[in-house]
């Protein structure tokens, strides 16, 4: 076990090395940020009434995960009715073999998808191609990371660690055969491009594979938030719709997702509204012009029925904004791919480990100031940053954290607990730290903390401590 | 509001934290200092080292609730405490009540320590209503507030209330406030490069604003800000808020040399 967190361990920091020296990286972060940040916030300054949404869209969540059974039941009740299929599936293969199977069963040749974290979630694009299909991301971010042969590093922002410089590149390499020998820089242009390859996938596509936002009980709807409308094309065109979602994805009612809505948009990019929000209810009805012949829904659990009653379960009322990410200081610097599965930042570093198992995420609840800043945007509020507390705990009592740091933390907080013997024992290398720092006011190393001196100077402290001069100072008076 | 009665003054105890302990004495007697001038008599229990935020916030509770009780124990015959930091002052105020929630010999025993404790500038401010000694300091400073205070006990505006006062000081604030600046107590020391990296973002948006000086609550925060200062070249002065309200700062900042030229 030791020797295999170990490594775990230096591979979360190797990644977080190399994404600190990625000048690309640190360009398309930094320009990325700000702007989550400010639009947000005056988009909630213009709602006087946000965080009393935000206590009725938490509220309607632990309701959800309250009565998840029967609203679940309910919603696959009206899909069918509405003439829709839902399978269920306890894992991520499973649910892949299931999406598999439907495609095969249609004899599909090129599957489209919108953009779907539970599809990413489950892997289910190299299942596809093994299986002889084409499959095409639509959403414009996730069809940059798709060229890149990338993951997603933004569960909202597919494409955020990317500059327009590199896209450029990526676009003039994939979309030279295709007859576009222009290379296009400007956004505008690069979008229209992206469009035009596009929209000849979209009427060719067999199978369209969408995610879901919310999934509504008393209709049977999904739910879709777009600002590009592929999702509606993903949707509508091919001859069959499959829908992935996660089983914490359901609301009771229309009027529960009116207020959920109000919060999603403007937590994750500041807008009001998405420029699309569309409810799909099953497939094409006698009298429609157009839409799927057959509609599937692929529930999927992969770990989530496990947290329901326990201390992580307000984790499930999530609702991949992405505020957390966007309002935190590590994923800020580090960006996504460096969390080493696909939710990153506050979020990701607490589901990761309840989905998967600490074995490959060990780092992930450590590597965070605690600043709350993640609690504090959360359009929900879930308290992540005290989820990312527990892990802590849950990793210090199954012996998984480091066995020195864990000695060492254990002698100081024997010491901590008996404060004269603490003050003794502080005296001299407090004296010595003084008399080495004296001159320049600052320690450029430090001996067991070689790191913080990396990038920056230890203060020197002072030579003797408050409580010894505060006895000294009674003494004498 | 608490009112100080002439002949028997507001007993506060000071609740010292590490920090200022070990790194930084003149914050302790300046709060020391801003307590008196406000009327109160202030005792310094000897049995305190720490609040156990390491040991917290590594997940290691059954330790974090050793030091707890000790400091429950310390600080039992005080009327107010009183913590010249806002991280730890969260740690005796919301946290150990947490710790302590399913044990019936100590939860009531740490809600009434939790009841009685107050960062400084909030006690200062919210429940005495103080007005401090005239003091100036010629500066123009950018305020840090840092996370738990802010956001765990809402402390914002007390500090700059006080500030307010101080003759020729003007305060810039910074572009994104709300941002963390990397210290995260053992992160700093766990993550490094992380840490690094957010410190110098906060940085730049100090030199930013211009300011010749950086003021702040938690000394954690403060030695981190002031070492990366120090690392870029920066010349800018870095003091916790209360050495600057009871007139302190007249000496070195921190992570500054002791001015042989001084005498």
């Amino acid at each position: 076990m030791s020797v295999s967190t170990a490594s775990q361990r230096v591979e979360f920091q190797e990644r977080a090395r190399q994404a600190l020296q990625d000048t690309s990286l640190q360009r398309a972060l930094a320009k990325a940020r700000g702007g989550f940040v400010d639009h947000r916030l005056d988009a909630i300054e213009a709602l006087p009434e946000f965080d009393a949404i935000r206590d009725a869209a938490r509220d309607i969540k632990n309701h959800v995960l309250a009565n998840l059974d029967g609203y679940l039941e309910l919603y696959e009740q009206q899909v069918i009715e509405n003439g829709g299929q839902v399978h269920w599936a306890r894992d991520a293969d499973e649910a892949c073999q299931i999406v598999a199977g439907i495609c095969k069963d249609v004899g599909a040749k090129t599957v489209t998808k919108g953009k779907s974290m539970v599809s990413e979630e489950m892997h289910l694009n190299p299942v596809l191609e093994a299986a002889g299909m084409t499959v095409v991301e639509t959403d414009l971010g996730e069809y940059i990371v798709q060229l890149a042969g990338e993951t997603p590093s933004h569960i909202i922002a597919p494409a955020v660690h990317k500059t327009r410089e590199q896209i450029t590149d990526l676009f003039h390499e994939h979309h030279s055969p295709l007859g576009y020998t222009d290379r296009v820089t400007q956004r505008e242009a690069l979008v229209n491009e992206a469009r035009s390859v596009l929209r000849e996938r979209f009427v060719t596509a067999d199978v369209g594979i969408t995610g879901a936002n919310f999934l509504v009980a008393e209709t049977g709807a999904n739910v879709i938030v777009t600002n590009e409308g592929n999702g509606d094309l993903t949707s509508c065109l091919p001859r069959v719709h499959i829908v992935t979602a996660g089983i914490e994805k359901v609301v009771p009612s229309l009027d529960d997702l009116s207020v959920l809505l109000r919060v999603l948009a403007r937590s994750a990019t500041g807008q009001e509204f998405s420029a699309y929000t569309s409810l799909y209810s099953g497939p094409r009805r006698a009298d429609d012009i157009e839409g799927p012949e057959a509609y599937h829904v692929v529930l999927l659990d992969n770990g989530r029925s496990r947290l329901l009653g326990g201390q992580y379960q307000p984790m499930l009322r999530c609702i991949r904004c992405g505020a957390c990410l966007n309002h935190c200081p590590v994923y800020g610097s580090i960006g996504g791919h460096a969390y080493g599965w696909v939710y990153s930042g506050p979020m990701g570093s607490v589901l990761t480990p309840l989905l998967n198992g600490f074995d490959q995420s060990l780092d992930l609840p450590n590597a965070c100031t605690l600043n709350g800043r993640c609690k504090e945007v959360c359009p929900v509020r879930i308290p992540l940053s005290d989820l990312l507390l527990k892990h802590r705990v849950e990793q210090h009592e199954r012996r998984l954290s480091p066995g020195f740091g864990r000695f060492l933390l254990g002698v100081w907080a024997w010491l901590a607990c008996r404060p004269r013997l603490y003050q003794g024992v502080m005296a001299l290398p407090l004296r010595l730290m003084y008399l080495l720092g004296r001159r320049r006011g600052v320690l450029a190393w430090l001996p067991g903390a070689g790191g913080w001196t990396g990038s920056r100077d230890f203060p020197a402290p002072a030579g003797r401590s408050f409580m010894r001069q505060w006895q000294n100072r009674k003494v004498k008076s | 509001m608490i009112e100080a009665q002439t002949h028997s003054p507001i007993k506060v105890g000071l609740f010292i934290t590490c920090l200022a302990d070990l790194m930084r004495p003149q914050v302790a007697f300046a709060a020391v200092a801003l307590l008196e001038r406000a009327g109160c008599r202030v005792r310094v229990a000897r049995e305190q080292s720490c609040c156990g935020q390491p040991a917290l916030n590594s997940g290691d509770r059954a330790s974090t609730m050793n030091i707890a009780k000790s400091v429950i124990r310390a600080f039992s015959r005080d009327d107010f405490v009183v913590v010249p930091s806002g991280s730890c002052a969260d740690t005796l105020i919301n946290k150990y009540p947490d710790l302590f929630r399913h044990d019936v010999r100590w939860a009531g025993r740490a809600q009434g320590l939790a009841d009685k404790t107050f960062e400084l500038t909030t006690f200062l401010v919210d429940q005495l209503g103080a007005e401090l000694d005239q003091v100036s300091y010629p500066g123009v400073c950018a305020y840090h507030d840092s996370c738990s205070g802010l956001r765990e006990l809402a402390i914002q505006q007390q500090p700059r209330t006080l500030l307010d006062r101080v003759e020729g000081l003007s305060i810039r604030e910074l572009e994104d406030g709300n941002a963390c600046c990397g210290f995260g107590g053992l992160f700093s020391v766990k993550y490094p490069d992380l840490s690094g990296r957010i410190v110098s973002d906060k940085c730049a948006q100090i030199a930013q604003t211009e300011a010749d000086t950086v003021l702040g609550g938690d000394l954690g925060c403060l030695l981190n800000i002031a070492g990366r200062l120090r690392r870029e070249g920066r010349d800018l002065k870095v003091f916790h808020v209360a050495e600057v309200l009871a007139g302190m700062a007249d000496g070195p900042a921190i992570g500054e040399a002791e001015s042989e030229d001084k005498a």
